[in-house]
């Protein structure tokens, strides 16, 4: 019973707030089943299947809340469980910070984010797709090593002050890394999609053993500020911490208004409004996309709308929760799922045929914060760098450590390419000037 | 038997590890009675041989079972108020199996014979699906069957059985210290784990365990709203494999940081209160402390920062599936490979010995048996410099030429397929008397480092880049003033090798990282690394201050 119809869901929700005897009760069902494969040395490793469905009741009495949850559907747990939600919401302490539930809400139309041919993947399909890649790299004498999961899922919601919310989705995420048997290449590949008609493994392991190919006998070149080319996989992670996503997940109003934010003014205040990007980066979440189809309602049941967060440079919005929203009087907007950042119609290809000099950049990885108030992150480059000299690639190089903020980089912006899906958001290639690599690594 | 699936907290308190301060959540989820309960052994007997039976008569050459209750409660507080309590409970089942010489698993969470006969015969059905195009069979060292066994973590007092009360009086009692000594914001937290784990397999083996952690913390902000300026400063405790009885305080516990420097070593015990007034009062002196300058220093770290770096450098280069190639996709590999190793470089200076370990009490790792029936043990890694020896579960064994596990393989929770994971990886303390005083006596430019900050090291664990919660410039064997904007570059074995001298036993401390991640789909899990403090020459500092106009 892993992944409910709107029907079916709301029915044993409406029967959840039956049970109850609090002064709110909001109801929440969730459900997901899945598969992964897991490869490495030209082998499958791992692979495994999960289904779980679960109920989450929460009750308020007054400012008092109470959670509880069960995963079985029977008149009898499901009264249980409203009566251990309100038990606790009773022992709780009074939240200085509650707010009354959400009443009926209006949302966009999320349909989109479902694609039946992604919850009918089985266990053939996942190792058919694998074996794809496996064969080629075997082919040209090289060694994948990649991870395929999947996964269908929907979300209902329901309280007693109105508000009903249901949305299912899909998703499959493949990424690859492919490297030389000598170990002296190694190259990377990675996409994801909530409807799989285009998802082909043996296409992004060919990209993946090109770059691994191209990148053997990589000669080392003084560290110091480059000029470079950022693919969509280095300026967003999927599985890791991002440049891109550090500097998303840095727009909440109340860090910034609390003085320890990177948009936190001087003197108090924050700097919603200002320019702090150069003037082509725009930034917009719309769960409507139909490149990103995404969630529609927040996980507090608030609408997931179109939303500009940066509009040429300009901070145009922040994100806050509702508390924070109501206290300051500021938009009542929850922080994003995927995010758009606009580009243009350059390919990677095109930005390196316009670069005298510079260097190329696959993958960026271990992005770790150094300094919150500069947003200063560090990192390192990854799975295919290369030096750019006339145009072309002129040959690879040992990968660099860096030391950069999005703010500054975001200031030092030469080129937008064409935006890419990763980590279910669209991301263009981007070309940065005088971008700090702080020293050599060793690592291929 | 009732079956439930509380609100997991994973993936909530593993973001919470790499963010200055904890996220907050709406609503207040408590539930601790039913965290007392347990399930009756004999009744996951007779689920487990239904597994195995199932598992068995569709094919399987071998099968393991985790009937697992994974338990947790976190409670999340700032300044004055509790912003989240969660008591969380997952049980189900996750069955392993090997067909035609392929791994397969397959997870559910309806625990009764006929849902683990299903599970078992989708994890079979996984594993010929795969073996069509499978290559490499899966070689597995032998195992002994210990029949029924069980253990327990040994703790003094079991943290689920503390009313919530007093846990969350204490932490607001914390974030009073440390708002009266001059914090503007204060985040604290306290995570506790119980793990229920029962393990079956075709081998004969079948393992009550019950695995208990537990991880008190906070962050400190000061902020200076004239010049724009926030400086944090994080617990200095360490994540533990103890009850509540880690939250009171013994004075036997506490070891003097360095003279001038105010600061306060924990062992076995955490005094929250004194470490709270004392954050406050260092963010403070953090907003207009000296920016370092750069260059080469000798640096004195504290074992409560040098975990950290033991843990990326030593701990991760050294496990066999890293090795390999196993995590290519995404953890990485290691430039100690087993050629690597065959050249009998040093991988540090010879006062460098380090030891896994998967029994010593109180550390994170600790269990008596590993997430395939294995029994664990304490082995050398590292021994006078050099590298002797791999973290490996049974599958890898082989590989290597050898014929047994070191009993580290592991899975955080049922739903999750178990594979290598880290031992507690800690460095032997020195032989020779010596206090931290001691050591900075004979610094004449250095600095000196406690508490965790940036790590970042690449996917050979080669170069890194390590920060700390705090720093003090040493001038002519002495503290002289604190310092910001610190972060050391190095290589691992111009790191290692640069060691040159370690505090005696009586230093010696266990750091924690209560969510180390590894694998796809990413899983964590929580591992110590014990050192004294210890001193590396002619480290590079790099100055990390930046102007965002």
């Amino acid at each position: 019973m892993a992944i409910l119809t709107k029907d079916e869901a709301q029915a044993i929700l409406k029967k959840v707030l039956s049970f109850s005897t609090a002064n709110e009760c909001e109801a929440t069902l969730t459900g997901q089943m899945g598969g992964n494969v897991r490869s490495a040395r030209n082998a499958i490793s791992t692979a495994g299947a999960v289904e779980n469905v679960q109920l989450i009741v929460e009750s308020r009495f007054g400012k008092r809340s109470g959670t509880a949850s069960c995963n079985e559907f029977d008149d009898a747990t499901l009264r249980r469980c409203v009566q251990r939600a309100e038990e606790i919401a009773k022992l709780a302490p009074e939240s200085p910070e509650y707010m009354p539930l959400l009443g009926p809400q209006q949302y966009l139309d999320g349909s989109k984010a479902f694609a039946q041919n992604t919850a009918n993947i089985t266990p053939d399909y996942r190792a058919q797709q694998t074996a794809a890649s496996l064969q080629l790299c075997e082919k040209r004498k090289l060694s994948s090593a990649g991870f395929l999961t999947d996964n269908a899922s929907f979300v209902a919601k329901l309280n007693s002050k109105g508000l009903e919310a249901y949305q299912a989705a899909t998703s499959l995420e493949y990424s690859v890394t492919v490297r030389t048997p000598d170990g002296t290449g190694s190259g990377y590949a990675t996409a994801d999609y909530n409807d799989i008609s285009k998802f082909d493994a043996g296409r992004l392991t060919q990209i993946a053993a090109d770059k691994a190919a191209g990148s053997v006998n990589a000669k080392a070149i003084e560290p110091g500020k480059y000029t470079v080319i950022l693919e969509p996989a280095a300026l967003v992670a999927n599985t890791d911490a991002s440049l891109l996503q550090a500097l998303m997940g840095a727009m909440d109003a109340r860090a910034a208004d609390e003085g320890r934010s990177f948009l936190s003014k001087k003197g108090g205040g924050n700097k919603k409004g200002e320019k702090l990007f150069d003037e082509r980066v725009t930034i917009y979440s719309d769960p409507t996309s139909l490149d990103i189809p995404d969630r529609i309602f927040a996980n507090d049941g608030r609408p997931q709308k179109k939303v500009t967060w940066i509009e040429k440079g300009v901070v145009k919005n922040l994100y806050s929760s509702r508390f924070w929203a109501q206290k300051a009087g500021i938009p009542d907007i929850p922080p994003p799922g995927g995010w758009i950042m606009e580009g243009g119609t350059q390919s990677v290809q095109d930005m390196i045929k316009g670069t005298a000099k510079g260097i190329l950049v696959t993958r960026l990885w271990y992005i770790r914060p150094v300094d919150p108030q500069t947003l200063l992150y560090t990192g390192l480059t990854r799975d295919g760098t290369f030096y750019i000299e006339n145009g072309k690639i002129k040959h690879p190089v040992k990968n660099f450590r860096f030391n950069e903020s999005p703010i500054i980089m975001l200031n030092n912006l030469e080129a937008i390419g064409k935006p890419q899906r990763v980590g279910g958001n669209m991301v263009p290639p981007l070309k940065i000037r005088d971008f700090t690599f702080t020293s050599l690594s060793d690592a291929v | 038997m009732k079956r439930r699936e509380f609100v997991g907290l994973t993936s909530l308190a593993a973001g919470a590890l790499f963010l200055p301060s904890f996220p907050g959540f709406g609503g207040t989820p408590v539930d601790p009675a039913r965290l007392l309960e347990g399930v009756d052994p004999a009744l996951k007997k007779r689920l487990a041989d239904a597994a195995l039976n199932a598992a068995k008569s569709a094919g399987a050459t071998y099968a393991d079972v985790r009937i697992g209750r994974y338990l947790n409660q976190s409670i999340f507080t700032r300044e004055k108020q509790v912003q989240n309590i969660t008591s969380g409970e997952s049980f189900g089942a996750g069955v392993r199996v090997l067909a035609n010489g392929t791994w397969g698993f397959a997870a559910t969470n309806t625990v009764t014979e006929a849902g683990l006969a299903k599970a078992a015969q989708l994890a079979v059905a996984i594993a010929k699906a795969n073996a069509k195009v499978q290559k490499e069979k899966v070689n597995l060292a032998p195992q002994k069957g210990y029949g029924e066994v069980s253990w327990k973590t040994p703790i003094v007092q079991n943290s689920f059985e503390v009313p919530i009360a007093q846990k969350v009086d204490l932490l607001l009692a914390a974030n009073a210290k440390a708002l009266d000594n001059g914090a503007n914001f204060v985040n604290s937290a306290l995570f506790q784990i119980n793990e229920q784990k029962y393990f079956a397999s075709t081998d004969g083996s079948y393992i009550d365990q019950d695995v208990h952690r537990i991880w008190p913390t906070f962050g400190v902000t000061a902020v200076d709203r004239g010049t724009g300026k926030f400086r944090t400063r994080e617990a200095l405790s360490a994540p533990m494999g103890l009850g509540y009885e880690y939250m009171t305080p013994k004075a036997a516990d506490k070891i003097a940081g360095p003279a001038g420097t105010g600061l306060i070593g924990y062992k076995n015990s955490y005094d929250i209160l004194e470490d709270a007034a004392l954050a406050a009062q260092q963010a403070k002196a953090k907003l207009t402390a000296k920016s370092v300058t750069p260059g080469k220093y000798d640096i004195v770290l504290d074992p409560n920062h040098l975990g950290l770096t033991i843990h990326e450098s030593i701990g991760h280069a050294t496990e066999l599936d890293r090795v390999l190639g196993y995590e290519a996709n995404y953890a990485g590999t290691s430039f100690a490979t087993l050629e690597w190793k065959a050249k009998n470089q040093p991988y540090g200076s010879k006062l460098v010995n380090i030891i896994a370990d998967k029994t010593q009490p109180g550390s994170l790792g600790a269990v008596g048996y590993d997430d395939e029936g294995v029994k664990t043990k304490q082995w050398d890694i590292i021994k006078d410099g050099k590298l002797v020896d791999y973290q490996k579960i049974r599958d890898q064994a082989a590989m290597v030429g050898q014929n047994e596990s070191d009993g580290c393989c592991y899975a955080q929770s049922w739903q999750d397929v178990q594979f290598q994971r880290m031992a507690n990886i800690s460095l032997k303390p020195g032989t020779q008397k010596m206090s931290v005083d001691d050591m900075i006596k004979g610094v004449d430019k250095g600095i000196y480092i406690a508490g965790r900050g940036s790590f970042s090291i690449d996917q050979q664990r080669y170069n890194f880049q390590f920060g700390g919660t705090v720093f003090y410039a040493i001038e002519k064997g002495k503290i002289a003033g604190m310092l910001e904007d610190v972060a050391y570059q190095a290589n691992t074995q111009e790191f290692w090798n640069s060691c040159a001298a370690i505090c005696d036993e009586s230093d010696y401390r266990l750091f924690g990282s209560f969510f180390d991640g590894k694998g796809q789909p990413p899983q964590v899990s929580a591992v110590s690394h014990g050192s004294a403090t210890t001193r590396f020459n002619g480290v590079n500092i790099i100055n990390t201050a930046r102007k965002i106009g």
